[in-house]
């Protein structure tokens, strides 16, 4: 079932086309990747597809339907970058932001809300760091509070922007177990990734993104060697003298 | 030398001195910076006065430096203890000035300032109190000291140039370099301070802050090199003076304030007109693309 | 005695009451500006209301704190609208912009208000008033008005916590989650504009910004939560709206603003000192304890040591 149907997407920022008829469909129950080099409209893809960033032409369907009436059914896990680490806030209050939607405009928490939210916390095992405020908390628990706040919404679509970056290596393989458990369930996720070398790893699906839309698909058929040289363009160098994809794109 | 004439000399040293400092003040974003020392100095000014029971020009100056550079070290002593920049500025500015302005109304020690004086200036007021000077004969003397000040200024930028240049743009580059940039951070400040409070009798406290941002603004409307910017800044303020001068006695009212306005509009004209950096130049030729990047994370 | 007197007069009494809870909404609004790192912005949108203030009175003839009220409003708009223009559409920096704005429009108030004073002969309306602020000769209707006013900002930023919780701390996930950015902007420039016109009567157009920033900053030293931010913010505006205003009273024609703002200022080297979340003195005890800490030897390591040397 296809839950993600876009056809035809352009964006723009100023005068310059930063996204050019981006085509693809994205089915029910996968975990996928994007891909791309810099300034290739990856994120700018997601803030178009969920109408932040206002759209020049094409159409998206979210389980058949258009965006505002499925709003609910969507997450959404921004940069990190644009958060004032410095708010006095603590984690669980984060997470408890999740649930705003939820909540509803001008109307207060109550209980249930906050046992949801440390439910979230707790898997994502940061349940102990509930009453830590933000900025003592490192960068991977930070990411993690994130993921959390991603989860307290229990939705079915998740997109999630670059939650890999510069996180340690624990806390990398916690988020992938989450991202994979959410697929388990039943879930669909398209993450912004932006190391080569992990995509067969942790995605089943590839979506290649330099402006337009290369290729998308199953990993293993789509994610090859010409296609990335098709993505990323320019000479590319193997750093590994072996089959493993280690490639570094030269200036 | 007539009565008209010395006002609008003294109108145009202002012009002169402020826009010049000016171009290094929104270089390195220091435009509420200025704002905070020129409401501060009045504090400096009330403190000197208490101390030394005279209202010379030498006194208040160093009234002033002081309070600028204690404006400058307070702020930053904020911001170390993890206050925002602009809050700190904003409470270090509100506080000393209040404090001159209760010092001044409650004539605690008999401080004989005119708050309104202090805020606005009384340029008009300038010729007739003068002082001798050999060679030149009478001459006002906060002319005089504007005059003495603006000499500082041109001296100051022309030696210390290069290292402003570079610790505007890229101070860490300047501190690789072994230049010593809190030093000339302060020594810049020093110099703001001294511009402020020669300016203060001719303009008042918040007027100067239209002198120093706005002319420099609009010049970096029009240019991409320093040394042009430093000419036209310099040109518009006293372009601004001697327009402003001319719309106060045309509608009769407060020089100074005539003269914040006018730096406005020659702004408003370079904002809009100017085919470099204004709104007709962005129309003219389209922003630059952004360029491909080629290269990819692993 | 004189104090006390005063105290005992009614209009003092509702003069007092309205200080004190201007003091309240610019405290809490002055938090949202904190977060928004706009804490300057207010200094230059008070100035800029007051061309706004005397065109109004120009219009008018007479002084009519509601016609003023809209007037400065509208001009300090104006202002906000220019800043972010220049900003966005030249390489002028947001500083550079507000300074201009700041002192273009004092400048223009300014060359009016003398036009105004020279004409009518003496000193017309009390409009030199918005300068310092003078709380003292605010009659029964303005009174009644700023309460008012307050009281919606208040009650905006009570209503709407947990939302501009959000929006401060992450507005792409805000924006996300349904929240119109431009929507809460704008209600945000609202009640940010709404509390400096009605502030500056009592505090002039040079010093409301002191009562925006000052109090949020010093309730930044007791808490690390959002909502006792504003909370403790709103107390020490409060009380330094109320205790200004009586001190000013004890002499004849001193102005309101700068007696409000040393208060505040007063609070903020306490809460700087005292403050339990880094203020200086804490602080200093912390790092005490931890250089004691490591000073002692843990106790397994003294154990271990001691088997050791019984061999």
């Amino acid at each position: 079932m296809t839950v993600l149907h876009v056809k035809g997407l352009s964006a723009a920022y100023r005068k310059n086309t930063v996204l050019d008829n981006v085509t693809f469909q994205v089915a029910k129950g996968t975990l996928t990747g994007i891909v791309g080099p810099n300034g290739a409209g990856k994120s700018t893809l997601i803030k178009t597809l969920l109408e932040l960033h206002p759209r020049i032409a094409g159409d998206v369907h979210v389980f058949g339907s258009p965006l505002k009436k499925v709003k609910s059914r969507i997450g959404y896990v921004p940069q990190r970058g644009s958060v004032d680490w410095d708010f006095p806030t603590n984690a669980l209050d984060v997470v408890m932001m999740g649930l705003y939607g939820q909540i509803g405009w001008l109307k207060p928490p109550r209980s249930t809300h906050k046992k949801k939210a440390m439910e979230a916390l707790d898997k994502m095992g940061m349940a102990d760091y509930a009453g830590r405020q933000i900025s003592q908390l490192s960068g991977g628990q930070q990411q993690r509070v994130f993921l959390a706040r991603a989860l307290v919404q229990d939705a079915e679509l998740y997109f999630m922007d670059e939650p890999l970056a510069g996180v340690d290596a624990a806390t990398e393989r916690a988020i992938m177990l989450t991202l994979q458990s959410l697929k388990a369930s039943g879930k669909t996720v398209m993450v912004v990734h932006h190391d080569l070398q992990t995509v067969d790893q942790y995605f089943d699906h590839v979506l290649l993104l330099n402006r337009t839309v290369i290729d998308h698909g199953k990993t293993e058929e789509v994610f090859t060697q010409d296609n990335i040289i098709r993505t990323y363009g320019g000479a590319l160098r193997r750093i590994k003298g072996d089959e493993s994809l280690a490639y570094t794109a030269s200036k | 030398m007539s009565y008209t004439a010395w006002i609008l000399l003294t109108a145009v040293l202002v012009g002169l001195s402020c826009s010049l400092i000016g171009v290094f003040l929104i270089l390195r974003k220091m435009a509420m910076m200025a704002d905070a020392i020129s409401h501060t100095v009045l504090l400096g000014i009330v403190t000197a006065y208490l101390i030394t029971r005279s209202l010379s020009g030498v006194h208040m100056l160093i009234g002033a430096i002081v309070a600028g550079l204690l404006t400058s070290i307070l702020v930053q002593w904020l911001n170390n203890r993890g206050v925002q920049q602009d809050a700190s500025i904003g409470v270090v500015f509100t506080t000393l000035f209040a404090i001159g302005v209760v010092l001044i109304s409650t004539s605690v020690g008999n401080v004989h300032l005119d708050v309104q004086h202090a805020l606005m200036g009384e340029i008009a007021f300038i010729p007739w109190k003068t002082i001798n000077v050999p060679i030149l004969g009478e001459i006002p003397e906060a002319t005089l000291l504007l005059l003495v000040v603006l000499i500082i200024v041109i001296v100051a930028i022309i030696a210390f140039y290069k290292e402003w240049k570079i610790t505007s743009f890229d101070p860490a580059l300047a501190a690789s370099l072994g230049i010593p940039v809190a030093a000339m951070h302060y020594l810049f400040m020093g110099l703001v301070s001294v511009t402020t409070v020669a300016s203060f009798d001719a303009v008042g406290a918040i007027m100067v802050v239209a002198m120093l941002i706005t002319p420099a603004a609009s010049a970096y409307l029009w240019t991409d090199r320093l040394l042009v910017m430093l000419g036209l800044s310099g040109g518009f303020g006293m372009v601004s003076a001697g327009i402003g001068y001319g719309i106060a006695v045309l509608l009769d009212t407060s020089i100074s304030a005539s003269m914040a306005f006018a730096t406005g509009i020659i702004f408003l004209l370079s904002f809009l007109l100017s085919p470099v950096h204004g709104l007709l130049g962005r129309k003219l030729r389209p922003p630059k693309p952004i360029e491909d990047a080629q290269t990819a994370h692993i | 005695m004189k104090a006390l007197h005063i105290l005992l007069l009614s209009n003092t009494q509702w003069v007092l009451f309205s200080t004190m809870l201007l003091g309240m909404a610019a405290g809490m609004i002055g938090c949202l500006a904190y977060w928004k790192r706009q804490s300057l912005m207010s200094d230059a949108l008070s100035h800029a209301a007051l061309p706004g203030i005397v065109i109004s009175f120009m219009l008018l003839g007479y002084k009519n704190m509601f016609v003023l009220i809209i007037g400065a409003a509208i001009s300090a708009l104006l202002g906000a609208c220019l800043i972010q223009w220049v900003t966005v559409a030249s390489r002028v920096k947001e500083d550079s912009a507000m300074g201009i704005v700041l002192s273009v429009f004092f400048g223009m108030g300014i060359m009016l208000l003398t036009i105004v004073n020279r004409t009518a002969g003496g000193n017309q309306g009390g409009l030199d008033n918005f300068i310092f602020g003078q709380a003292a000769t605010m009659v029964r209707s303005d009174v009644d008005m700023m309460m008012f006013l307050a009281l919606i900002v208040i009650l905006i930023v009570t209503i709407l916590f947990k939302e501009w919780k959000l929006f401060l701390f992450d507005p792409s996930f805000a924006q996300g989650l349904g929240m119109s950015l431009r929507g809460m902007n704008l209600l945000y420039t609202f009640v940010l504009v709404l509390t400096i016109v009605m502030g500056i009567q009592a505090v002039g157009v040079i010093l409301m910004a002191a009562l925006l920033i000052i109090p949020s900053v010093s309730a930044r030293y007791w808490t690390q939560s959002f909502g006792w931010m504003v909370a403790l913010s709103a107390i020490f505006g409060g009380l330094s709206g109320a205790i200004g205003t009586v001190v000013s009273a004890l002499g004849t024609g001193w102005p309101t603003g700068p007696f409000i703002v040393i208060v505040a200022a007063t609070f903020f080297a306490v809460s700087l000192i005292f403050g339990k979340h880094k203020g200086w003195l804490v602080q200093k005890l912390e790092l005490r304890e931890k250089q004691k800490e490591a000073k002692r030897p843990s106790q397994q390591h003294l154990s271990r040591k001691i088997l050791k040397e019984e061999g």
